[in-house]
């Protein structure tokens, strides 16, 4: 039977509709079960106290404040890293170098490399800075790991932003006597900043969630707050995973809940600093 | 013809300019003499290198790689494509006005206020040990950059139309408005020729009449080389014509001689309609 041109349109418009709802609901079910599960563990003892031993030696009780240190100087490091050097890097290959050959081959190897799993970085980590450069396990080897596995993502959507900005304005502002650098720092950077904003954000998280890479390069379950960046740490990801992986389920489960609830809510607390930030760029420069 | 002082003062002298891209021969032994404190105007069908012309005068073409160019171009007798002529410094000599209106997505004070700022302030200074004078820029005060603002929108025949709104978005200007914003802003770093490439395509009759009114008024103070594709606008603006066809320099001469004595075939057919 063939459907009329009506009843295609409107068999179209429920199928795209459903795939809205279903992602939309399987988003609302996952926080949902999240929030129910780990709100009652979050108390302020939680949130200020290190992970304590339980009378049979299990880290099951006390708090996560150690992962949640460890977590933010992590992603404190990475964006001091990975920031200036991807969009540096990524300026200095688009603005001064796009005409040459092998800028091309380089843009190739960086979204190759943004493709390249985390235990990879995590085993490079391992034997580059942990081993070679002695650095050991510690805060810098595990930043300068995930540093490097965000670095291609940096780069090629800060790529993306400064392709998008017109090359009139280029004109206009060299036809004015501006140098290259001049142009790039008071109208190439401040236009394509909502765009670089985005991806740095995106990076930041992917940085923040990860478990591989810290796993090899300085992560420790018995860690306390760092005081150097040579010290081991602690995360909050890995403390999900060790307490999922705990035997004493009935006491470590609630605890991974409120971990986790407590990262889902940094995360969306950098998502929507990036968003203001982003829309005052977008309203200071209106295009 | 002679401009209003009655001089006839050359400002450029272009010499048997050739340019390529990669292996594209694009401007093709043209040698061209524009006087100071007349409007020249480039005509010819899209595509024979006008534009290619215009930037060569104050060397944009140097942003597009695989460029090669040979010739000379002499501005007050000196050549501007000599390896120690610095293009930055050449610029605040040469402005240029796009075809697009090309402000920058800022505020209309700031679109004027960008190069004051970066080029500093010329100032001469007594060196009190030896005496000697020298050249010395600082950074603009709020009340020069101020006067520089009012100075070029006045100048540009804006002033009136934005006062009241300095500190709102070029990008709410209409397209007229906008294009005479960037010559207010190429005002601002007080060149002494103005490049026009094809400032009114993108604009409407009356945005256009107001444009070709500032550029005759403009002629009192710099020299302006204007590229249009539009015959009636030279006719009506140029004191001299250039045209322009696949590369070469067909024929130049004074816009009213051109226009009803061509001397050159190619040149009548361009101009009556019948070139292809
Ligand atoms: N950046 C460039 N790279 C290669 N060829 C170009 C470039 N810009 C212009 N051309 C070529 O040079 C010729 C002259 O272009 P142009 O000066 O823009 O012509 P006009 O302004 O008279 O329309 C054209 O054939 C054009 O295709
Ligand atoms: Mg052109």
């Amino acid at each position: 039977m063939m459907l009329s041109r009506k009843n295609k349109e409107r068999m179209f418009f429920w199928l795209f509709r459903g795939c809205a709802a279903a992602v939309v609901a399987f988003l609302t079910i996952i926080i949902m079960f999240v929030i129910v599960n780990g709100a009652g563990t979050i108390t302020w003892d939680f949130l200020t106290q290190n992970p304590m031993p339980n009378d049979t030696g299990a880290l099951v009780s006390g708090g996560i404040l150690s992962p949640i240190i460890g977590t933010l100087m992590l992603m404190g490091l990475v964006l001091a890293i990975a920031i200036p050097i991807g969009v540096f890097g990524a300026v200095f290959l688009v603005e001064y170098c796009g005409s040459y050959k092998w800028s091309r081959y380089m843009w190739m190897t960086v979204n190759n490399l943004a493709g390249v799993p985390s235990i990879v970085w995590a085993l490079l980590g391992v034997g580059v800075f942990v081993y070679y450069l002695a650095f050991g396990l510690s805060l810098i080897s595990a930043a300068i790991t995930l540093s490097l596995m965000i670095l291609p993502i940096v780069m090629v959507s800060t790529k993306e932003a400064l392709e998008a900005i017109p090359s009139s304005i280029y004109d206009a502002s060299i036809g004015l006597g501006a140098t290259k650098w001049q142009t790039i720092l008071h109208h190439i950077l401040p236009y394509s900043a909502s765009g670089i904003i985005t991806g740095i954000i995106l990076s930041l998280s992917r940085a923040g969630g990860e478990t591989a890479p810290l796993l090899l390069t300085g992560v420790a379950l018995n860690a306390t707050i760092p005081l150097s960046i040579f010290d081991q740490f602690q995360a909050l990801p890995y403390y999900i995973y060790m307490m999922t992986s705990a035997s004493d389920r009935a006491n470590a489960y609630p605890m991974a809940y409120g971990a986790a609830l407590v990262l889902i809510i940094l995360m969306m607390i950098m998502n929507l600093a990036a968003a203001t930030l982003r829309s005052r760029y977008r309203e200071k420069y209106k295009w | 013809m002679k401009n209003i002082s009655g001089d006839q003062i050359s400002k450029i002298q272009v010499k048997d300019l050739n340019l390529w891209f990669d292996t594209k021969h694009v401007l093709k032994d043209v040698s061209i003499e524009i006087y100071e404190k007349e409007i020249t105007a480039i005509i010819g069908p899209s595509g024979c290198g006008k534009s290619t012309f215009l930037r060569c005068l104050n060397r944009m073409n140097d942003l597009i790689p695989s460029t090669k160019i040979e010739g000379e171009i002499l501005l007050d007798g000196k050549n501007i494509l000599e390896n120690d002529i610095d293009p930055v410094d050449l610029r605040k000599d040469v402005g240029m006005v796009f075809q697009k209106p090309n402000p920058f997505p800022k505020s209309i004070y700031e679109n004027i206020v960008f190069a004051p700022k970066i080029h500093g302030i010329e100032e001469i200074k007594k060196d009190p040990k030896t005496g000697k004078e020298k050249i010395v820029r600082r950074k603009p005060t709020k009340e020069e950059l101020d006067q520089i603002v009012e100075k070029c929108l006045k100048r540009a025949a804006l002033w009136n139309e934005v006062k009241d709104r300095l500190n709102k978005s070029a990008y709410d200007l209409s397209g007229g408005q906008q294009q005479r914003l960037c010559i207010a802003r190429t005002m601002s770093i007080e060149p002494e020729v103005i490049l026009f490439d094809e400032p009114c395509s993108a604009l409407d009759p009356i945005a256009t009449a107001k444009i070709e009114d500032l550029l005759v008024d403009l002629r009192k103070d710099y020299t302006v080389v204007i590229v249009t594709h539009n015959m009636q606008q030279a006719a009506r603006v140029a004191d001299r014509t250039a045209f322009f066809y696949m590369g070469d320099l067909v024929e130049y001469g004074p816009t009213k001689r051109l226009f009803e004595k061509p001397e050159k075939e190619l040149t009548e057919q361009y101009l009556t309609g019948r070139m292809g």
